[in-house]
């Protein structure tokens, strides 16, 4: 069993250089917000300050930039959401006719590079003569992330009980009340992943945002635009704060559900006696 | 309100549900890409217009004057996948058997650059790979590079920052299929005395498959389509055809050669994906990737 305990270490520290490597880059972004630069370069260290952390929207381009980015992002996960997660319900629930066109086409998208996406949709509204701005990024947000979730959706729909649905219309609801007082209910943690995959993408995106934003400036678009002159250390800051926000709502959903799981525990101490209540292994 | 039989109502109600989405994409993404069709076909200049005249001529420029942007974007994502895989694949292995309580820690380490904006994780390799920077110091004075020896703008900076963007995206499809394996398949092939390798080659592997094609699908067609690398770690002789697209479209404005490259680019991805899943035998494309 030496081999095997060697096998495993070596998978172990080929397993935390790789997490390493990922992990380095946003490493030195957090570091260099830090950094006391002198002049429009923040290259090398120069020092410890605090500086920039204090006015992190000390540059008003930039905190415009944000602004926008935070506003799409809002407004392009609503729609997309919205549209989203009736289409994964009428994709998993209802075997109609042309059900598979359907699928493959929302399937597209993904399988289209975000350069022949963002050039398209720009050449229709140069066509059309269609100003672009702050109307088209969400638009063009909401075309590519829709997909996404369908997918999410769909993937929580496909491991759902139907059973309960239909004991809640056998019982009177309508289809209206059962999708309300049921469904949602059940499928809302899918829902919460999609529209959080779907805002990440959107605040994050550079190739299409950047072909159909005009003058509009977003926060990818301002760092992309920064690199010739430097990126100025309050984008350190910012995106640093961001990945800290975020971390801080993770960790609190995690604490929420592992509440949640243990009410969920507590009432299900004595289940009742139905067959679903019997050990998937009997 | 209009009052329909409930069998209509039951035949209208998918469609009812479906449509809204479909009719943005329908829009969105199927209107552009024929109107982009039509833009590819036509003559003219920047200054006084394009019309339409079936110029099939622009394809057989754009793939003349091109192809080695092409080929090096093909090149570079299919390096870059094939990094990802090696890379991702033991550290998806680990976390999905070995992991143990730190699985989910290790798993949030993966997905964690996702939280900080891809041009910036570029701009910091940038900062790394800097000519003046430390790593390029060190490797100076160890003599693996020699005086005047850069890390930036080459075409190793280049790949390694697709690798690094796209390494995410190759290890969680990895993840889940691993995980979703039967271990107990695994010790019924140990217990009728297979050795471990045979038993990874011969059970892990195959079931492993749909993880490998998704998360090849996921790395390479992004990275094929991808300039942002290419434009901040890389010079124009590193240059991707998505660098080619944008400044056709965006600064030269020059739509029929931009549109015709578009095209190209999605048929030869097509045409690579099915490939692929001929190769890995995939029976389902969408749900093989999904």
């Amino acid at each position: 069993m030496r081999a095997d305990r060697v096998r495993t270490w070596l998978l172990g520290l080929w397993s935390g250089l790789a997490l390493l490597y990922l992990f380095i880059p946003i490493f030195i972004i957090i570091l260099f917000s830090f950094n006391d630069n002198q002049g429009r370069f923040n290259f090398t260290w120069q020092g410890f300050t605090l500086r920039h952390w204090q006015d992190p929207f000390a540059n008003p381009d930039l905190a415009k930039a944000l602004e926008n980015s935070l506003l799409i992002a809002l407004v392009s996960t609503l729609i997309a959401t919205a549209l989203g997660t009736f289409m994964a319900m009428a994709l998993v629930r209802y075997g109609f006719r042309g059900r598979r066109t359907v699928d493959f086409f929302v399937f597209l998208p993904l399988a289209t590079p975000e350069v022949v996406l963002g050039a398209a949709l720009l050449a229709l509204f140069l066509t059309m003569s269609f100003n672009t701005g702050f109307v088209t990024i969400v638009i063009a947000h909401v075309m590519f992330t829709v997909s996404y979730v369908v997918v999410t959706v769909k993937a929580r729909l496909e491991g759902m009980d139907r059973h309960i649905e239909e004991a809640a219309m056998d019982l009177g609801a309508t289809e209206w009340t059962t999708f309300r007082k049921v469904t949602l209910p059940l499928i809302a943690p899918g829902v919460g992943a999609a529209a959080l995959l779907a805002a990440a993408i959107s605040i994050d995106d550079y190739v299409i945002t950047s072909f159909n934003a005009g003058q509009t400036q977003t926060f990818p678009l301002f760092i992309f635009g920064a690199t010739r002159q430097g990126v100025p250390p309050e984008v350190n800051v910012l995106a640093s704060a961001l990945l800290v926000i975020v971390l801080a709502l993770m960790g609190a959903n995690v604490l929420v559900q592992r509440r949640l799981a243990r009410r969920d525990a507590l009432r299900t101490a004595r289940p009742p006696a139905t067959p679903d209540a019997v050990p998937a292994s009997a | 309100m209009l009052r329909l039989s409930l069998r209509t109502r039951r035949r209208l109600l998918p469609w009812l549900f479906v449509g809204p989405g479909l009719l943005w994409l329908l829009v969105f993404f199927a209107l552009p890409l024929v109107n982009q069709l039509n833009v590819s076909l036509q003559t003219g200049d920047p200054e006084t217009g394009y019309v339409f005249s079936w110029a099939f001529s622009t394809y057989v420029d754009a793939i003349a004057d091109y192809h080695e942007q092409f080929l090096r974007s093909i090149g570079y994502s299919a390096t870059a996948t094939i990094l990802c895989l090696v890379i991702g694949f033991p550290l998806a292995y680990f976390i999905a058997f070995k992991a143990g309580r730190f699985k989910n820690l290790m798993l949030l380490l993966v997905i964690l650059p996702f939280f900080v904006s891809y041009v910036l994780r570029t701009v910091s390799w940038q900062l790394i790979l800097a000519d003046e920077g430390f790593v390029v110091a060190r490797l100076r004075d160890i003599g693996l590079l020699g005086d005047d020896g850069r890390l930036l703008a080459s075409r190793t900076a280049v790949i390694a920052g697709i690798t690094y963007n796209f390494l995410p995206f190759m290890v969680l499809p990895l993840y889940v299929s691993l995980e979703k394996i039967d271990r107990r398949l695994i010790e019924a092939a140990t217990d009728l005395y297979a050795s471990r390798v045979t038993a990874f080659r011969k059970i892990t592997l195959p079931l492993a498959l749909p993880g490998i094609f998704a998360g090849s699908l996921l790395t390479f067609i992004p990275a094929c389509g991808d300039f942002i690398n290419a434009a901040l770690l890389g010079t124009p002789r590193q240059f991707m055809i998505g660098n080619v697209i944008q400044s056709k479209f965006l600064t030269i404005l020059d739509y029929p050669t931009a549109a015709a490259l578009s095209f190209i680019l999605m048929s030869l991805i097509l045409i690579g994906i099915l490939l692929y899943a001929r190769l890995l035998g995939a029976r389902n494309l969408t749900e093989a990737a999904i």
